[in-house]
């Protein structure tokens, strides 16, 4: 079953990337900032598993995209494949450290030191006039392997290596999700106690979950760096974290794919939403939120396994 | 018979209350062990002491020579110890089989927290060990069905089952048969002492029918206010005058029964 | 000198400031176990109402004092309405489900209200200066302060002492006492645990839109204003111990000197101090000062 899944995912990615050349660049560039912000969702979903919501994942985001920024400004270093590692792994290491207090909470205490690491990250850059203060400042055009690409086929590359980079994610988080550490999620949101008298350490795997939503989490903001162009601190406020924690409720943690389809709808929603009905985004999206908690528990994606089984029992 | 768990001096304070005191105990491979004593006699606190979950104030225990002394639950169970609980610790959302697979997976890794990142659950292991393990607790029956919606009886076999897919060869048993109807409790123990048996698991467990005890135990423990104060076949601890005036008495059995 | 004493007036405005606004907070998460997001709402159409309000009798030409008793009242009034229909209307829909989920209603609540003032009010900013400006300054030595927070300080203190005599001495706040204490003994001793929960929801949302009527005349109305104030607000409590009113105080003291040492000395790390303190407390106490972790029994 594992062996059909890859092979569904690697077709989905390959047809994205097949189609990228053949839409408009707005399309594209929506596209491939929809799929950056995916990996900040996917880490999230490693963590819901377990009952974890962090409300402050866009600590890593800003991390990473600072991380790029920085770099390329400071070294005049543009290769984009190795800035975006260095995204990663940075919010990585920043993970493992600010791991140490997080993995001794859960629920609520989680989820809102999460959200107050973020906001001393928003404060100290909205303080610091030498990186531009609230109004950021821009990123170096990358390039690719000494190769400088300019305009559409810029885009493209861009939207490639954020596909490429999704694809490696999905499979490694798909691995992690049948490994025990990735297994023990349910139990851990079931019963603690009994997890660490089988002879595991609880906070071990939360630091572990922390870890990887953090990497995950700079690798979207290196990424979306690249795309967008520009960094600035809103990318670390915790309306930011929101949206990511919103599209996470809404796709549900029932699998991988539903983190990039669900991010996916979100920009192209958020994008409709500003033209058509400016102003009411927010409530537009309150009003979702309500609604998939209160009849949807299991996120839209449990929506579409449902139908799905009705299909299968007819067959 | 060779020594599997030596407890000297073990002392148990919480400020000024005294919940354990100067216990001291041989235990022999493959014994099992009864436990008994009113609520708050302290059975409870020396389980927890053995198993990690307290910190003695004072004294040693020793498992397979080694001290084991003050070391975190989980490091203990990976030396050998497992425990079941008095209310059932369970995965209510998975299945019996898939608690009984996410223990025996964990049971047979190795390199700690590397080896549960890069091995995968579902190893054919373990999936074996699981099997076997819930057909030698009789509960086959109930193998696909959420641990949330068992029987109580079932889930105390199961609690018990994923103490034991580990191959634990000490296993503490926390009031097996609390919360079990009278007419099943001893079909309850049948299937429990049957399967430790063919495991040659040491027990120690705690029990307040003194029936039960009777029946199942080589030897008895009695604790009476955080210490030992019998410890014989059971004939003998359950014939001793102490033990039936504090313990089996009218007074105690009345405690005895309305456990909590 | 005059440094020490500035930081130390200027923190205790901020300190009673941050108390207003944190007391709701902690009673709600209290007695009902709901960190409850849209705190920031209550806040935010306090300050719009009171703004509303100071609009009002500044063209009617009432008294100073009358007019800000009126804005008061005005603002507590959006409060009360706004706690009856969330609390009977959706919260209650979700009670027993996961805390993290109850929080993400109230944060989905949040978002909406947040567009509803723009309907209301308009994307604009408000100015409700009258009752600062009524109130005039007085001088103390070098330093010159506002009656009006003073006004501020002598509120915060008032509701402190309010809430502890409640708490000890009137019978609905034993019953407060008891249900943070231990719920199901509460309920199990007959305490209709329902009306307890109404109450408080609607006595937190008071307080809160109670903090942004008060500060209205001190800053400017406008979009985002209840954003940092659930932050902030959040850091308070979790610093003294989520639940506790005394915690609440302690922790608004603490930020509130905290905060005024780095706007007098360091401005730079003004919002990072806030945080750092909070971290700080937490890595030594994780559930906060007045709150101990409470192992759980097996």
């Amino acid at each position: 079953m594992a062996a059909r899944g890859h092979l569904v995912g690697a077709l989905m990615f390959l047809i994205a990337a097949a189609v990228g050349p053949a839409l408009p660049d707005w399309a594209v560039s929506l596209a491939a900032i929809a799929f950056a912000n995916a990996l900040v969702v996917l880490g999230l979903v490693v963590m819901w598993r377990a009952g974890l919501v962090s409300f402050g994942q866009a600590l890593y985001y800003c991390i990473g995209a600072y991380a790029v920024a920085l770099i390329a400004r400071w070294t005049g270093f543009t290769d984009a494949v190795a800035l975006v590692a260095i995204g990663g792994v940075g919010a990585g290491i920043v993970a493992a450290l600010v791991g140490f207090l997080l993995a001794r909470y859960r629920e609520i205490f989680f989820a809102m030191l999460s959200l107050a690491l973020s906001m001393i990250l928003y404060g100290v850059l909205v303080k610091t006039e030498s990186l531009g203060s609230t109004d950021g400042f821009s990123v170096a055009t990358p390039t690719f392997f000494g190769l400088s690409l300019h305009g559409d086929k810029l885009i493209l590359a861009l939207y490639w290596l954020t596909l490429g980079i999704d694809a490696i994610a999905a499979a490694a988080v798909g691995y992690y999700f049948r490994s025990i550490a990735g297994a023990l999620a349910a139990p851990i949101r079931d019963n603690e106690i009994r997890v660490e008298f089988l002879g595991v350490s609880v906070t071990g795997i939360v630091h572990g979950k922390v870890v990887i939503a953090g990497t995950l989490g700079g690798l979207g903001g290196a990424l979306a760096a690249l795309t967008i162009g520009h960094v600035d601190p809103a990318m670390a406020y915790w309306t930011t974290s929101g949206g990511f924690v919103f599209v996470t409720i809404l796709a549900g943690a029932g699998s991988v794919a539903a983190a990039f389809v669900g991010s996916l709808l979100f920009e192209a929603a958020r994008s409709i939403a500003v033209d058509v009905m400016p102003g009411l985004w927010q409530m537009l999206l309150g009003a979702v939120l309500l609604l998939t908690i209160l009849f949807l528990p299991e996120g839209l994606g449990s929506l579409a396994a449902r139908v799905g089984k009705r299909g299968e029992v007819k067959r | 018979m060779s020594e599997i768990l030596a407890v000297r001096d073990l002392e148990k304070t919480f400020g000024s209350l005294v919940a354990a005191r100067d216990i001291t105990v041989s235990i022999p491979a493959e014994q099992t062990v009864g436990v008994i004593g009113a609520n708050g006699a302290g059975k409870t606190t020396f389980i927890n002491m053995i198993t990690g979950h307290l910190v003695p104030s004072k004294g040693t225990i020793l498992f397979e020579n080694k001290d084991i002394t003050g070391l975190p639950s989980r490091e203990i169970t990976r030396l050998g110890i497992s425990r079941s609980f008095q209310v059932a610790q369970i995965f209510p959302t998975l299945t019996v089989r898939e608690n009984m697979v996410v223990a025996a997976a964990i049971a047979r890794r190795g390199g700690g927290m590397l080896g549960a990142v890069t091995t995968p659950v579902h190893s054919p292991a373990a999936l074996a060990e699981a099997e076997a393990t819930v057909e030698l607790f009789q509960i086959s029956r109930y193998a696909d069905t959420p641990a949330g919606l068992l029987p109580q009886g079932v889930r105390k076999l199961l609690d018990i089952g994923m103490a034991v897919v580990g191959w634990p060869r000490l296993l503490l048993l926390d009031e097996p048969t609390s919360g079990i109807s009278i007419e099943e409790k001893f079909d309850l123990m049948q299937v429990v002492m049957s399967a430790l048996k063919t495991r040659r698991i040491t027990v120690l467990f705690v029990e307040h029918d003194m029936e039960i005890v009777g029946r199942f135990a080589d030897r008895v423990l009695a604790f009476y206010e955080g210490t030992v104060i019998a410890d014989g076949t059971p004939e003998q601890t359950l014939g001793d005058a102490k033990v039936q005036e504090l313990i089996t008495g009218v007074k105690a059995r009345s405690a005895g029964t309305s456990h909590v | 000198m005059l440094t020490a004493f500035a930081i130390f007036a200027d923190g205790l405005v901020y300190a009673a400031y941050l108390f207003i606004v944190a007391i709701g907070l902690t009673l709600i998460f209290g007695v009902m176990k709901i960190l409850n997001v849209t705190h920031g709402s209550f806040y935010a159409f306090g300050a719009y109402g009171a703004a509303t309000a100071v609009g009002i009798y500044a063209n009617a030409g009432w008294p100073a004092a009358l007019g800000f008793l009126f804005m008061l009242a005005f603002g507590m009034a959006i409060g009360l309405v706004m706690g009856v229909i969330l609390e009977r209307g959706l919260l209650r829909l979700v009670y027993g489900r996961d805390e993290v989920i109850v929080v993400l209603v109230t944060y989905a609540t949040f978002l909406i209200l947040e567009d509803v003032i723009v309907l209301i009010w308009g994307a604009q900013s408000y100015a409700a200066y009258q009752p600062m400006v009524a109130a005039g300054n007085i001088e103390i030595g070098d330093l010159i302060l506002s009656n009006y927070d003073l006004v501020l300080v002598a509120l915060a203190a008032g509701l402190a002492a309010l809430a502890y005599w409640a708490l000890k001495y009137t019978r609905y706040g034993r019953l407060l006492t008891t249900v943070i204490f231990d719920r199901e003994t509460a309920a199990a001793f007959g305490i209709n645990v329902t009306v307890v929960y109404t109450a408080t929801f609607i006595l937190g949302a008071m307080l809160g839109a109670l903090g942004g009527a008060v500060m209205a005349p001190k800053i400017s109305v406008t979009l985002g204003i209840g954003v940092e104030v659930i932050v902030l607000a959040f850091a308070v409590v979790a610093i003294g111990g989520m639940g506790s009113i005394e915690g609440a105080l302690v922790g608004a003291l603490i930020v509130g000197i905290c905060r005024a040492a780095a706007v007098h000395l360091v401005p730079q790390i003004e919002l990072f101090v806030i945080y750092g303190v909070m971290a700080l407390v937490l890595v030594v106490r994780p559930y906060g000062l007045f709150v101990r972790a409470r192992p759980r029994k097996i």
